[in-house]
């Protein structure tokens, strides 16, 4: 603090920009399809893909395989090329021989095989080892969304633009599904209790309000759901989900049957107004929805996309190089508003000392209870 | 002369020194980029202030340049000073309002620089590449050695999927093992790592192994990887030769992996000073501290996602990084590795575990929050006590002494069999701990640093305390190397923040028992001399820059450094939290019995003034 900061403060308009998370009804949904390694793109510009379409394919290089050559055969390492019977770069057979030792005319035997199927790669002289590589592994890329194929990357993937409602969640697990949308819930306010899934839900993205109890949760597993959209979740019963805990939030890999995506943060969130009521105008669309969250520089949230050909009218999503000014709408992020939604009243210059006796920039929000002072690192825009 | 400029890192300069006025230092971090200003003022070098602006290492920006600039425009803002030209470069040598004398920059964005390290055995040659690289300012992603347990087929598979800047490969002595290196070269040549940034390049690989497989690696790796050979870091096992590795790591650094990361190349042509990973010039601001002081040196960089333990112990430097023990994004890791129960006993107040862990869990999805509320502060002041003990227990196990040493006749078996010796590090032996990062930087009250470090590290005996002011450790690192009295003038004068000095006896004692006569001879005649008992700590004020003469006369289960019950008479510094009396014992224990646990804790708090006096009555209940 001190005088670097004020001299900052005074230096600057009544300014501030803290990203939210998107909610919107109409955009154009860009998704950049990449293979891990450069390979084959099986579609072209132009062509109409749907979620499962597979757009490229790639071999990746097989596993290697090393095989103490020198030491089955009991010779030097120097000398394994002379007893080699396959050389770099033939195919061999699980089984087959690669390498022989018949001393003494042929009264000692000892053969190397083939641990599996695969390519001699290299043999080596000073450490006796052989690698042998296996054959290569294909990978396939799906579409993920359904649309158009608006750009193709030789032999790295595609572009997909598809016209869709589009939400960020704030923190998810498990990786790309798609599934229809099913509001499970009469409220944002309302927990999602297991009575609240029924068998009918299989296959299914269910929407919640409030919270997913343990019970739930492990319901939806049980009766194959594909996807959980809700305002929180306890983290103790994450865990317990998961059968181990998640140290750095880098999730989309986990090994769970379902993807799990909350809105609001972990406890018991109501689920904003504005996303529960979007997802509600939408039930029964098809979804793509994917929990990859990392918080890392290079951020990624959550994403439910739900494709449609609906146009609305009027204006939506202003965009928010603005910045956050009287009148605009910020979400709580931090105790002891969390979750409470207002308008920015004022957005003082001077540094001012907080509760915990810090000296921070703050801003005033009207809530209902009145307006009161938050940090501004403790709130989100809510886009409008 | 405080230590030689390092004349080979420098790639200009546009002025002699005595002419220059003006010098500008960036970090570009993973999250900000953090520009310093230095002047001239009244022949002595100063800081002046800081710009910071978002780091733009990511789309959709991808350009690294664009954050510097945004970070020297704020300087620019608040100075007057036009430094950048109509073009947006920096201008070079300063004139009439305009431009700087010198730049030198940082770097951890995009994840910093991140290696892969393999030698023969685990606790010897591998060890000895994990402390290079780690020495060297790099995240160690997985340390390969023959020995490491694996099998080859698990070791592939993870070098295939470790996508690394940087192989550090070491193994061998020299006239030593020739086909257990070979081994381990072949197995990263058949795994075939790509690099982090790009499949189109070669990865680069140091190797530092035996001197005699050098002709065998050229010809299996020279032209898989950019290949350098450099001295074997352990050419007998008594010796550990780091510096040949540690500096190829650097040039290949700037060689290789900044000139691939976005915006790099033309950030190069902007330094006077070869550009050094942000752990790197933290550590060389350690060093810096331990130089001057000729002192032992425990530093912590306790940062949102990573903790960086640094120790200078007799000489020796040694760097451990905690890669995901940290107060924003790596907070529920902190958690998961300590434990829920451990964070909660440093609380003194009644909470639920289940809601701490939603506290915990929001924190890490919104990292950039800051506590409102001074429940939520102390819930983040006792997370950073466990990262900072976590980390210096990992930092032990960096910190050993060479093992292996005196038994090179013995065949490889008996080795693999040889008893991990315990680390080095003997915290009565620390002179004095130094920490920087956010939490302990924007604490309301410098005391709440002093205890967190105190109840995190548990120093013995009697230490100084630092902090830095603002953050600039890096940057005073990196200036360090060609202008190191610059350096440490602008270090000791605006950076460093005297915390004051603890005492700590160490041992056990029931409550209430006595510890130690403590008699502290303040300026101005004033004598503070009291006798401590088992479970007090007490606060005695002791200005910044001022020293006074301690006489502690432990009882005989205490040791304060001269042995047990044996009396110590030294000078100690005073600091703007003042003296620190630690009667509270080592290893520190706290009540079993959550009721009384709370208690102890306020008292401590109570008798520090860690918090407001309201606050800490409600904790009780009052």
């Amino acid at each position: 603090m001190g005088k670097k900061s004020v001299e900052k403060e005074s230096a600057e308009e009544a300014y501030a920009y803290t990203p939210g998370l998107k909610v919107k009804r109409e955009v154009t949904v860009s998704k950049t399809r990449l293979l891990p390694i450069p390979g084959e793109v099986l579609v072209k510009e132009g062509d109409i893909v749907d979620f499962d379409t597979i757009v490229a394919r790639a071999e990746v290089p097989g596993k290697p395989n090393i095989v103490k050559a020198s030491e089955i055969l009991n010779v030097k390492p120097e000398d394994l090329p002379a007893f080699m019977v396959k050389k770099v770069g033939d195919e061999v057979k699980e089984g087959e021989i690669i390498a022989k030792y018949t001393p003494f005319w042929g009264l000692i035997k000892r053969f190397v095989k083939s641990p599996v199927d695969g390519v001699i790669e290299s043999i080596s002289d000073v450490t006796g080892r052989i690698v042998i590589r296996e054959p290569p592994t294909p990978v396939e890329v799906k579409a993920y969304i359904p649309g158009k194929v608006t750009k193709v990357l030789p032999r790295r993937g595609v572009v997909i633009e598809t016209h869709a409602a589009f939400v960020q969640g704030i923190f998810g697990i498990g990786g790309e599904r798609h599934g229809e949308l099913r509001i499970v819930v009469d409220s944002p306010d309302d927990v999602l209790t297991p009575d609240r899934i029924a068998p009918e839900h299989k296959g299914k993205i269910i929407v919640g309000g409030s919270l997913i109890t343990l019970e739930a949760f492990k319901k939806a597993v049980e009766l194959g759901v594909r996807g959980i959209i809700v305002g929180g979740v306890r983290g103790v019963d994450l865990t317990e989900c998961l059968g181990y805990e998640i140290g750095v939030a880098i999730t989309g890999h986990e090994d769970i049957s379902l993807t799990l995506i909350i809105t609001e943060g972990f406890g018991r969130m109501s689920m904003s107004r504005r996303t529960f009521n979007l997802l509600k105008e939408f039930e029964g669309y098809e979804a793509a929805i994917n929990g990859a969250t990392q918080i890392r520089a290079g951020v990624i949230r959550p994403e439910i996309i739900i494709p449609h050909e609906k146009h609305f009218s009027g204006r939506e999503g202003e965009e928010l190089s603005r910045g956050m000014r009287p009148g605009t709408l910020v979400r709580i992020i931090r105790e002891p508003y969390f979750g409470k939604i207002g308008k920015v009243v004022s957005l003082p210059v001077h540094l001012q000392k907080i509760e915990t006796e810090s000296l921070v920039r703050v801003l005033e929000v009207q809530l209902d209870e009145g307006v009161v002072v938050v940090p501004r690192a403790n709130v989100e825009i809510i886009e409008e | 002369m405080i230590w030689e400029r390092d004349e080979k890192a420098i790639l200009r300069l546009h002025k002699p020194e005595e002419e220059m006025e003006y010098i500008l230092v960036t970090d570009v971090g993973s999250t900000t980029t953090k520009a310093r200003l230095f002047q001239k003022i009244k022949g002595e070098w100063r800081y002046v202030l800081s710009g910071e602006a978002p780091t733009t290492v990511e789309a959709p920006y991808e350009n690294v340049i664009m954050g510097v600039q945004n970070a020297i425009r704020e300087v620019e803002e608040l100075t007057g000073l036009k430094i950048l030209s109509d073009e947006g470069k920096i201008i070079k040598p300063h004139y009439d309002g305009h431009g700087v004398d010198f730049y030198c920059t940082t770097s951890s964005a995009g994840g910093g620089l991140q290696m892969m390290v393999a030698g023969v055995i685990k606790t010897m040659t591998a060890e000895s590449a994990n402390r290079a690289a780690l020495g060297a300012g790099a995240i160690v992603m997985d340390v390969i050695a023959v020995d490491d347990g694996r099998p080859d087929y698990e070791k592939i598979e993870r070098i295939r999927h470790l996508r690394p800047d940087m192989i550090l490969l070491a193994g061998g002595t020299d006239g030593g093992t020739t086909t257990l290196v070979m081994q381990i070269a072949e197995l990263i040549a058949a795994a075939n790592p790509r690099a982090r940034l790009g499949a189109d390049y070669k990865l680069p690989l140091v190797f530092a192994g035996n001197k005699a497989v050098r002709p065998a690696i050229k010809k299996l790796m020279g032209d898989k990887f950019a290949l350098s050979i450099v001295d074997n870091i352990r050419p007998v096992l008594e010796i550990e030769n780091t510096e040949p590795a540690r500096r190829a790591i650097h040039e290949l650094f700037m060689e290789h992996v900044m000139s691939h990361a976005p915006g790099y190349p033309e950030l190069m042509t902007w330094t006077d000073l070869d550009i050094l990973p942000t752990p790197a010039g933290e550590g060389m601001a350690m060093q810096l501290i331990a130089y001057i002081e000729k002192k032992n040196v425990l530093g912590v960089g306790l940062g949102g996602a990573t903790t960086n333990v640094y120790s200078v112990f007799d000489g020796k430097f040694v760097r451990s990084v905690s890669a995901n023990l940290g107060m924003s994004y790596s907070i529920c890791n902190v958690m998961k590795e300590a434990g829920i129960k451990n964070i909660m006993r440093w609380i003194p107040f009644e909470i639920d575990e289940g809601d701490l862990v939603d506290i915990l869990r929001n924190k890490m999805i919104r990292p950039t929050t800051i506590p409102h509320t001074l429940k939520s502060l102390v819930v983040e002041h006792a997370v950073a006590r466990e990262a900072l003990r976590l980390g210096l227990k990992h930092h032990k196990t960096i910190a050993t002494r060479l093992k292996g040493a005196k038994r090179a006749q013995r065949m490889i078996g008996d080795i693999l069999e040889y008893t991990l010796k315990e680390t080095y590090i003997d915290m009565m032996k620390i002179d004095i701990i130094a920490g920087t990062g956010g939490l302990l930087s924007h604490a309301p009250r410098r005391v709440q640093s002093m205890l967190i470090l105190t109840d995190g590290f548990q120093p013995e005996g009697v230490t100084k305390m630092y902090q830095d002011s603002v953050f600039m450790m890096p940057h005073l690192g990196v200036l360090s190397k060609a202008f190191p009295e610059i350096a440490w003038n602008i270090f000791d004068k605006d950076c460093l923040i005297r915390l004051g000095t603890i005492i700590a006896p160490a041992g056990t004692a029931n409550q209430g028992e006595p510890v130690a006569k403590v008699r502290i001879e303040l300026p101005e005649g004033e004598v503070f001399e009291r006798d401590v008992t088992f479970g007090e700590i007490i606060r005695v004020p002791l200005a910044e820059r001022t020293q006074a003469k301690a006489i502690i006369s432990p009882t005989h289960d205490f040791d304060v450094g001269a042995g047990l019950g044996k009396t110590l008479e030294t000078t100690i510094e005073g600091g703007v939290v003042g003296v620190v009396i630690d009667a509270r014992g080592r290893p520190l224990v706290l009540p079993e019995d959550d009721e009384e646990r709370r208690k102890t804790l306020v008292r401590w708090f109570e008798s520090l003034d860690m918090y407001p006096e309201a606050f800490l009555k409600e904790c009780k209940g009052e």
